[in-house]
């Protein structure tokens, strides 16, 4: 299916991307991504996976315009990214980030206000939000009267409110038990069957690549490059019959033997601070 | 009987066993009254004074001297803490400066305030002021400082305005901090400013307890001790419903 999935409009499209932190000081510097370059195709799901430290998260915040890389660019649509596009990009974080002093109904509106939606607009959008997740009978709950999955749900909710044809999503499952993250996971891929939105998604779990993921990107261990895209030619939605075949086994494999050398290599680092991650 | 009755029964029934004390006490006469005025003399005291409305302007005076005093630390303490939190290297450098400042006992001061602004409300609203602005101003600093950055950065990444951001995550999250900052600040206000009149003043409550503790005229005391306690009852309940309304409970 490669050549088929060349031939899709390409949506996010990475240059050369290369970003040492450390300020002015040469002694402190850490080399975090080694020249990236990767496509994300139009509707694509597309997992980033890779030792903690190699910098698949600073590549997401690249893409949302939420820093500028040292060198290389990003562009959405042919257009470079120097700030953040909330009409094209939205994020959703590994922890709740939902307003605790907002109820779930007010926290999907202040994302459509800073969007810019009109206030009229705001409260019917958030509601058909809601209901997509499922929990339009908690629109006037507090965040801390939530369980972390569906606190989670309404990061999603609010994400999708803004209609931005890309996703952003750094580990948004990370913080949740196995069982409620499966079941997100199939709803994830529900989801991409029914909207094409395209998706850029960073996470630590084997398992969870394979099964959302179109492509999945792995990373080398810092200064993160990308070893290898690997395809997972399965259609959404896919269910957990998908889990169980020896195909899904063989790939989540091959993906371990992959990250494997990685993952060691970072470990042998590990007295390098791992605030860059 | 559900717990918050029980605890204000128990509330209740200590302040009943305190008057209840003093009631015995004093009418089996085990106590000079000039110590300890019975309960009845300080009443009938209370009522003389509302009736003959000698009350009214030492209560009107310390009132304005706690209005303008709190009012002052509230804006100044606001700002200034809000302006210093602005940038870390601010932060850095105030943060501890204001925090040494407020580990002083204050009222060492109350001397130089007296010889600057005189014995009237004047050096109480001063000196009030200074003792209500540095809780004030930490916990606003702290406030603003501790908002959870991940906020900012989603708020950022949905093309919010600097106002929006204000508004919508700044302040409200650094509001139930700050509002500690503003009980704390009050309750030091209120007591710096009767401190202050019973050290050195013309008028006030805290005046007046002094004067008619020096002339031996307890009950008197006594009956303007019960309306600084009235007072400050009162106050605290306002403040603490204010604070209670702010969540949104």
């Amino acid at each position: 299916m490669a050549a088929d999935s060349d031939s899709r409009p390409v949506t996010i499209r990475v240059e050369a991307v290369e970003h040492t932190f450390g300020g002015d000081d040469p002694a402190h510097h850490v080399r975090a991504l080694d020249r990236i370059s990767l496509e994300v195709f139009h509707g694509e799901m597309l997992c980033l996976i890779g030792p903690s430290g190699c910098g698949k998260s600073t590549l997401l915040n690249v893409i949302g315009g939420m820093f500028t890389p040292s060198s290389g660019r990003a562009l959405i649509d042919g257009e470079p990214i120097t700030r953040p596009m909330p009409a094209k990009i939205a994020y959703m974080f590994q922890e709740s980030t939902l307003l605790p002093w907002a109820t779930v109904l007010e926290n999907i509106m202040v994302g459509l206000e800073f969007q810019g939606v009109a206030k009229p607009e705001r409260e019917p959008r958030a509601r058909v939000a809601l209901a997509t997740v499922n929990l339009q009978d908690f629109a006037a709950h507090f965040p801390d009267q939530l369980s972390g999955g569906m606190k989670q749900r309404v990061s999603l909710a609010r994400a999708l409110s803004l209609g931005t044809e890309i996703l952003l999503m750094d580990e948004p499952f990370a913080s949740l038990d196995e069982q409620t993250r499966m079941v997100f996971g199939e709803d994830l891929s529900q989801m991409l069957a029914t909207t094409r939105k395209t998706i850029v998604f960073v996470t630590h779990s084997l398992a969870e690549a394979v099964f959302l993921a179109d492509r999945v990107a792995v990373f080398t261990a810092r200064p993160g490059s990308i070893k290898e895209i690997m395809t997972i030619d399965e259609p959404h939605p896919r269910g957990p019959d998908f889990m169980t075949t020896d195909r899904f086994a063989r790939l989540r494999n091959s993906l371990y033997a992959q990250l494997r050398d990685e993952i060691r290599k970072a470990m042998r680092e590990q007295q390098v601070p791992s605030t860059i991650d | 009987m559900n717990q918050t009755t029980t605890s204000r029964l128990i509330q209740a029934g200590f302040v009943a066993a305190v008057l209840l004390t003093w009631v015995l006490v004093t009418s089996t006469g085990l106590i000079n009254p000039i110590f300890l005025p019975n309960p009845v003399d300080v009443m009938e005291e209370l009522g003389q004074m509302i009736a003959d409305g000698s009350l009214w302007a030492d209560l009107t005076i310390t009132l304005f001297e706690l209005v303008l005093a709190y009012t002052a630390a509230v804006v100044s303490g606001t700002l200034i803490g809000f302006a210093v939190s602005t940038t870390r290297w601010s932060t850095r450098v105030f943060e501890p400066l204001f925090a040494a400042f407020f580990a002083i006992p204050i009222i060492v001061f109350y001397p130089l305030t007296v010889l600057y602004f005189g014995l009237g409300p004047e050096s109480k609203i001063v000196h009030g002021g200074m003792f209500g602005f540095f809780p004030i101003a930490l916990n606003t600093i702290t406030g603003f400082a501790t908002v959870d950055r991940r906020l900012l950065l989603l708020a950022a990444s949905m093309g919010a305005s600097p106002k929006q951001r204000f508004v919508r995550i700044l302040f409200p999250a650094a509001l139930p901090i700050m509002i500690t900052g503003y009980r704390m600040g009050f309750i030091l206000t209120f007591l710096s400013i009767i401190g202050s009149e019973s050290i050195a003043s013309l008028a006030g409550l805290g005046h007046r307890i002094v004067w008619y503790a020096e002339a031996l005229e307890t009950p008197k005391m006594f009956a303007y001790i019960v309306i600084v306690v009235l007072l400050a009852t009162l106050l605290n309940t306002i403040v603490a419903a204010l604070e209670l309304r702010r969540r949104g409970a």
